[in-house]
């Protein structure tokens, strides 16, 4: 479905050009696939970059990012603007940042439907509804008239996925999804996108820190460092990762189970950074 | 020391004094307002006002007192007059050159009082909270309320015309704004981390004000007041031009235009050319505030 | 060290009032590390900063080392005494001071006299060398700048340290270079930690005994052997162990 081949970004600096991803392939298909990584890997930027949200000076280059017959590169912002949010949707770390707070969430709703539908207002308004309900949402008709400050973190992104889902998008990026909300709502607000991926038959690329919720959530990891592409492998045998990286990474995590002095520490090799991306 | 090692000692990542580290940080906002071309038009236009100012002696072809009624009201490009002259003959281009002394000298003094003021009130006012923080902010209010040309008018009406005195009316109704910024950026301030943290370590008021708020308020107001000195620069001229702020024979460019103002009709370059000076250095302080906006705004830097 | 008694913490008035923190009781022992675990807006944090007086409104009663806290405002022998490492280390570092600056006041303001000694020293101590001292915050990374945090915490030669999240904010590898730091110096030292985090993991790796917070009460109090056992009563806490497993 979305096929990238050598990707980089790039951002001029004061002492010359630095490269936060470095040349990197991969593909999806109708799959769950999770790119790990720590902050500065350039895990957020390949998100951004597949829908060319990198803010100048920043710029992309890349030999191809082809969504089905297009190549994603060499569209025209016309073009691009129509495949964003409705072909390739993203739902970003904190809802909110990316709710309007002076309009309530059922207008904000209706408006993101009536975009992509023409339809009258009182079926935008039932399809709201419908929204909130798919992502499991009790009282709907309260939350249509709350405004983006009156709901708790874990709702609003919740929100956030009901209206990234409207238009019916091929693919998801969900760029830290769960980070700002607690590990209990984390697990809900997984599971619900996890449904929903799989039911609709949609592409979904999770971008996250935490191995372990991506281990639980994806079909396959591909694990960032450095700007690179590491390592590539089942999500459930990610325990069984043979990269350093990732086995430092998740030998870093403290575990409830054990009692230990002191927890074991990465010791980054700089050769890591070295070699030519994995492609998967 | 080369020039390549003297930039990488400016850009290093690593000072190794303080000195150092300040010099860095100095560059660095140096190169991101450089690349602002609007913002460097903008401080070039101001160089060359300060140079004027400086050496206005030395470029001034004439006396900008010396009258001579038979030449009066000389067109632009006359022959030993670029600019032409004015009602009584004294040279334009002289008179404009010695005029930009009196408008940096009000500038600055404004500039000087009005945020200074401004940063003490808004910071104690939004520090303290409290009755302080109501007191301080309802005598700000009173402030603000007036229009700021009456407000001077009636300042420079009790304290007498002149351009001490204009500078003072006009510094009394310039600081309420500067108050209401530092307050503002006080009330976030204060409730950060680096501010309890401080707190935590038995800092008191004073130094937590002084110390630690002052020096980023500081960039914000930095950034109005140029952005302000256009509305400085008319305040003067307006003054000037009503009379109440230099008085003749002082080439103020205010006065000037006021001069005249009589002969619009028939020589209008008398009126025109001041204006234009006016123009041109209120423009240039709003180019240079604008890039300032960006290299010194403490949210978008250092992330 | 510490003894905190039927501690309400509560923002705001009338009809505005929400209440932090509801009829808290704990006790900390000297030398012991101690944790407390909630989802956010359990009232956890709120009870550190009641103990440092940045909480506005508390009543109950606290009393450190024998002597007792009164008010907001607090005294130089209780800084000298207690002190605080923040959440995020992005914020709790002034952005126009360097390093240096940050630690020779905080020197000067404990009354210590040999500035310049004492700051490679306390640099040392977290782990840093004298390179990062002339750095602004913008020029460190996340572990980094939480290290110069902890030194300045140490500054004072505090008896105990409050722990705000001081790795929620951090990736996972430097949250273990952190904790590992942390764990060194409480030895050394002999220092009482609080520390409050949503992990239980990171809870139960650094701490000996966890009060679970929940709708600002302690709803359990658990010595950390025993929730490794899987040990406990509480629903909400078996919830809690549940989702750290996985």
């Amino acid at each position: 479905m979305l096929s990238v081949k050598n990707l980089w970004v790039k951002f001029p600096t004061n002492k010359g050009l630095f490269d936060a991803v470095r040349g990197i392939s991969f593909s999806l298909g109708r799959e769950r696939l999770g790119i790990v990584g720590e902050s500065g890997s350039g895990k957020s930027m390949t998100g951004r970059a597949i829908l060319r949200l990198i803010r100048p000076p920043g710029f992309i280059m890349a030999e191809y990012v082809k969504f089905g017959e297009d190549n994603l590169i060499d569209l025209d912002e016309s073009k691009m603007r129509s495949i964003r949010g409705r072909r390739i949707s993203m739902v970003m770390q904190d809802p909110k940042f990316s709710l309007n707070p002076v309009m309530t969430i059922g207008a904000q709703i209706i408006e993101a439907y009536r975009q992509h539908n023409d339809v009258p207002k009182r079926v935008a308004y039932q399809k709201a509804i419908e929204m909130l309900d798919a992502v499991l949402i009790r009282d709907t008709e309260r939350v249509l008239r709350a405004y983006p400050h009156e709901v708790s973190g874990g709702m609003g992104q919740r929100i956030m996925i009901a209206m990234m889902l409207i238009p019916n998008p091929d693919i998801l990026i969900a760029d830290e999804p769960t980070s700002a909300l607690d590990v209990s709502v984390q697990k809900q607000v997984m599971s619900i996108l996890d449904g929903l991926v799989t039911r609709r038959g949609m592409g979904l690329i999770l971008i996250s820190h935490d191995l372990n919720l991506v281990s639980q959530f994806c079909d396959r990891v591909l694990i960032m460092y450095a700007g690179r592409i590491v390592e590539v492998c089942d999500a459930g045998a990610l325990h069984q990762a043979r990269h350093p990286y990732t086995q430092g990474l998740l030998n870093s995590l403290p575990r409830l189970t054990e009692k230990t002095r002191h927890l074991s520490v990465l010791q980054r090799d700089p050769a890591w950074a070295q070699p030519d991306s994995v492609t998967s | 020391m080369s020039e390549q090692t003297l930039l990488n000692w400016l850009l290093t990542d690593e000072p190794t004094s303080r000195r150092h580290a300040r010099l860095t940080r100095f560059y660095q906002g140096w190169l991101a307002l450089r690349a602002n071309t609007l913002a460097m038009l903008g401080l070039s236009i101001l160089i060359v006002l300060t140079l004027m100012a400086i050496l206005a002696p030395v470029l001034a072809p004439h006396d900008p007192f010396v009258q001579n009624l038979g030449n009066r009201l000389q067109p632009l490009g006359s022959t030993d007059h670029l600019l032409g002259t004015d009602s009584l003959g004294r040279d334009i281009l002289s008179r404009l050159i010695y005029g930009s002394r009196i408008t940096l000298y009000i500038v600055a003094l404004v500039a000087l009082i009005a945020p200074i003021a401004g940063l003490l009130v808004g910071t104690v006012s939004g520090y303290a909270g409290g009755w302080v923080d109501v007191i301080l902010m309802r005598i700000t209010d009173v402030f603000l309320a007036f229009p700021r040309l009456v407000l001077a008018l009636a300042f420079v009406a009790v304290l007498g015309a002149g351009i001490e005195n204009a500078v003072i009316a006009i510094s009394l109704t310039a600081w309420p704004p500067y108050a209401r910024i530092a307050r503002a950026e006080t009330l976030t301030i204060r409730s950060s981390d680096y501010i309890s943290a401080i707190r935590l370590q038995g800092a008191k008021p004073l130094r937590i004000i002084t110390k630690h708020i002052w020096p980023l308020c500081m960039s914000s107001l930095i950034v109005r007041v140029t952005l302000d000195m256009a509305g400085i620069i008319l305040a003067a001229a307006g003054l000037g031009f009503l009379g109440l702020g230099a008085q003749p024979p002082s080439p103020e460019w205010g006065a000037m235009i006021s001069e005249g103002r009589r002969f619009i009709l028939d020589s209008w370059w008398v009126a025109t050319i001041p204006g234009l000076a006016i123009f041109t250095v209120s423009l240039a302080f709003n180019l240079l505030g604008d890039g300032l906006r960006d290299v010194l705004d403490p949210k978008s830097r250092g992330q | 060290m510490l003894n905190v008694t039927k501690l309400n913490v509560w923002f705001g008035h009338g009809r505005d009032r929400v209440d932090a923190v509801k009829s808290v009781d704990l006790t900390v022992e000297k030398g012991e590390s101690f944790g407390l675990v909630g989802e956010s807006g359990s009232g956890k944090s709120t009870i550190l900063r009641a103990i440092t007086g940045l909480a506005p409104h508390w009543s109950g009663a606290m009393v450190i080392d024998g002597s007792k806290i009164v008010g907001t405002s607090r005294d130089r022998v209780f800084f000298r005494k207690v002190q605080m490492v923040f959440q995020d280390p992005y914020a709790s570092l002034h952005p126009r001071h360097t390093v240096d600056q940050v630690l020779s006041e905080t020197l000067y303001l404990h009354g210590i006299t040999d500035i310049e000694s004492n700051i490679l020293r306390l640099l040392d101590n977290v782990g840093l060398t004298a390179r990062f001292r002339f750095r602004y915050p913008h020029q460190l990374s996340g572990g980094q700048r939480q290290r110069v945090a902890i030194a300045r915490a140490l500054a004072g030669r505090p008896d105990m340290l409050l722990l705000d999240e001081p790795t929620s904010a951090l990736d996972v590898s430097v949250q273990a270079e952190i904790l590992n730091l942390l764990t060194d110096l409480r030895n050394e030292r002999h220092l009482t930690y609080i520390m409050v985090s949503h992990n239980l993991a990171v809870v139960a790796h650094m701490c000996d005994r966890v009060a679970v917070m929940r709708h600002g009460e302690i709803v359990e109090l658990i010595k950390v052997d025993q929730l490794r056992l899987g040990h406990a009563h509480h629903p909400y806490v078996k919830e809690l162990l549940e989702s750290t497993y996985g």
